[in-house]
């Protein structure tokens, strides 16, 4: 399923925050979305998901728009996952990864056998299906982090939509975390994430949205973007990108060498 | 400990209460100063149930007409008035917990119960009877919520807040005008009524407030057990319950709504009676885990079983009755505090 927003413009009071943002994510496509703080990477994704009204523009999933659907239609074309976060009470992993089925039972109904099945599958897809009567409260940000996407895959929807999931992480969950969605997008799953890390964007996503001041600054490749000049702009501070392995990987570092 | 505790099966759990609810009817109906043996109200039931459908009395009569009035007009109704409100305060107490995401959310807090008691108290100082009574309470009690409802949405940041804060706000106003009518009550015979109202009893029970609050108590739980999975994926927070494909902001109005009825219809049959609603979704949060499709079964069952035993020592502790809301006040405060204490869940 591919993913196209159109000049998407979004204002709050008379504060505009996008000012006409268009790209488009193809079936499989890992996409990164990178921009300093307050740039609307959250706004963009509320728009996208249907929680905001874009003022102008739209999204259109499959050559259809969708602030023509239903939430629930919408429900099963986008699945959203936030950051691994702490909710009121204490639901067992299983009941959480089972609210993501909500949208395919009926209205006065609760999931069944079948749901339950397709909880448990989504669980064993991501190797965590031990947890499964765990309580969420109880369990690591970075098993959070995988329940969540599990809810995500629950809901089988083809459109991934992350909110930095690797910035509450430590360095082996980001890790695993961000292998497990790179091994959903070979498996057709298209995923737009948010990122605050470059170098994880360079090594994982197949393009790079560079937001800057609401609109976009660069789309495209990430060996054609992730440059010194794009990411100094960016940022807005001196930053030189060095290769290793073969161009595989890059990095930034702050260009000053005044310690 | 990564473990949850082990939730007990759902089906064992209702059958357990489905019995303690058969045994607390049972020993509830032989209860009282006057006695009736469980024999002789079985008889009084079958009988009365034969002679209406045309059959004659199928059994001896071993009872006097006095125990006859006295089951079928006063002791009867009170015991199925009491699981009644039990159940649906408890129930309202869950859903309210689960819509304002917030643990220690409970019946009285979106002005329900005190809109009830202006109503019930404008009816006593007016001298409007008994029957005005429950009318006027029920119909303030949803014209406050309404208000409430009303100005929560306007408040500006979360809507959940916003109406706990309207909630306090419109509730406070609410209660100085039944303030003002115990100041002009006459304090000879309408005060001491308004204040035994108030305190909450489900003494002097008659079979018309039991059909006059069957009505909205039905409207207001058959929706709320239909809708009770929601309830889980509205306690995630507005966004991400869209993102699920349920309009939160629809659903959040309809289980207020349906919540408010049954709370409406509880205190303007029984006057303010506390704790119930808090307690006893905890009490069911402890035996089978917090997803609303197993929660909402129990408590309905807990509430009903608990408040049909507190009534009854309620009415046999003493010759003179002890108004029910003192007594779950003195069960439920030391119980909550046990409950979310060192050996409670944490909140």
């Amino acid at each position: 399923m591919s993913l196209c927003a159109e000049n998407l413009h979004y204002s709050y009071g008379d504060r505009p925050v996008l000012k006409g943002v268009s790209f488009t994510a193809e079936a499989g496509e890992f996409l990164s979305v990178l921009g300093p703080n307050g740039v609307g990477k959250s706004t963009l994704f509320r728009c996208i998901l249907g929680l905001l009204t874009p003022t102008q523009g739209r999204t259109v999933i499959d050559g259809k728009d969708t602030s023509q659907m239903h939430p629930e239609e919408l429900a099963r074309r986008i699945a959203y996952i936030p950051q691994s976060h702490s909710p009121v009470f204490n639901y067992s992993v299983e009941d959480m990864v089972l609210m993501g089925t909500t949208s395919r039972v009926g209205r006065f109904a609760a999931p069944g056998k079948a749901q339950q099945a397709q909880a448990m599958d989504a669980l064993e897809r991501l190797g965590i299906a031990d947890l499964a009567s765990c309580g969420y409260q109880s369990i690591s940000g970075g098993e959070r982090q995988m329940v969540l996407i599990a809810r995500a895959l629950a809901q089988q929807t083809q459109i991934l939509i992350m909110d930095e999931p690797s910035s509450s992480l430590d360095f082996g969950n980001r890790i695993r975390v961000m292998q497990t969605v790179k091994k959903l997008t070979g498996e057709g799953y298209t995923v737009i994430q948010s990122t605050h890390d470059p170098d994880q964007a360079f090594y994982y996503s197949d393009r790079i949205l560079a937001l800057q001041d609401g609109k976009v600054l660069a789309w495209g490749h990430p060996k054609e973007l992730l440059c010194n000049s794009l990411i100094s702009a960016l940022y807005g501070t001196e930053v030189e990108v060095y290769s290793l392995r073969d161009d595989s990987v890059r990095i930034c570092v702050p260009a000053d060498q005044h310690r | 400990m990564k473990k949850i505790r082990k939730t007990r099966r759902l089906g064992s759990v209702m059958a357990v209460l489905t019995a303690a609810l058969i045994v607390s009817l049972l020993v509830s109906v032989v209860l009282g100063r006057y006695p009736i043996s469980i024999f002789q109200s079985f008889g009084i039931l079958l009988n009365g149930l034969s002679s209406k459908l045309g059959l004659g009395e199928l059994l001896p009569v071993t009872w006097t007409g006095t125990q006859t009035s006295l089951l079928l007009n006063h002791r009867l109704p009170r015991i199925i008035l009491a699981c009644m409100v039990g159940c649906c305060l408890s129930t309202a107490g869950a859903a309210y917990q689960g819509v304002f995401q917030n643990p220690m959310a409970a019946p009285d807090i979106l002005g329900a119960s005190s809109g009830a008691a202006f109503g019930a108290a404008l009816a006593i100082l007016l001298h409007l009877g008994s029957t005005m009574i429950v009318v006027l309470s029920f119909s303030c009690s949803i014209l406050t919520v309404l208000l409430v409802i009303y100005t929560g949405e306007r408040l500006r940041g979360k809507k959940a807040v916003g109406l706990i804060l309207a909630g306090i706000m419109i509730g406070s106003l609410v209660s100085s005008g039944t303030s003002f009518i115990k100041l002009v009550a006459d304090p000879e015979n309408d005060l001491p009524a308004i204040t035994y109202w108030l305190m909450g009893s489900l003494n002097g029970t008659k079979p018309s407030d039991v059909l006059f609050a069957l009505i909205p108590m039905t409207l207001g739980t058959v929706p709320l057990l239909l809708l009770r999975w929601r309830i889980n994926v509205l306690t995630l927070g507005d966004d991400e319950c869209r993102t699920m494909g349920v309009n939160a902001k629809r659903l959040r109005i309809a289980v207020i709504l349906f919540a408010t009825l049954i709370t409406a219809a509880s205190v303007s049959v029984s006057g303010m009676i506390g704790w119930i609603g808090l307690v006893i979704p905890h009490f069911a949060r402890r035996l089978v885990g917090n997803n609303y499709k197993k929660l909402l079964p129990v408590t309905m069952l807990f509430g009903a079983v608990f408040l049909l035993l507190v009534d009854d020592v309620s009415r046999n502790l003493f010759s003179t009755e002890i108004p029910i809301g003192i007594l779950t006040s003195i069960i439920g405060v030391p119980f909550f505090l046990y409950l979310i204490s060192g050996e409670g869940e944490k909140l």
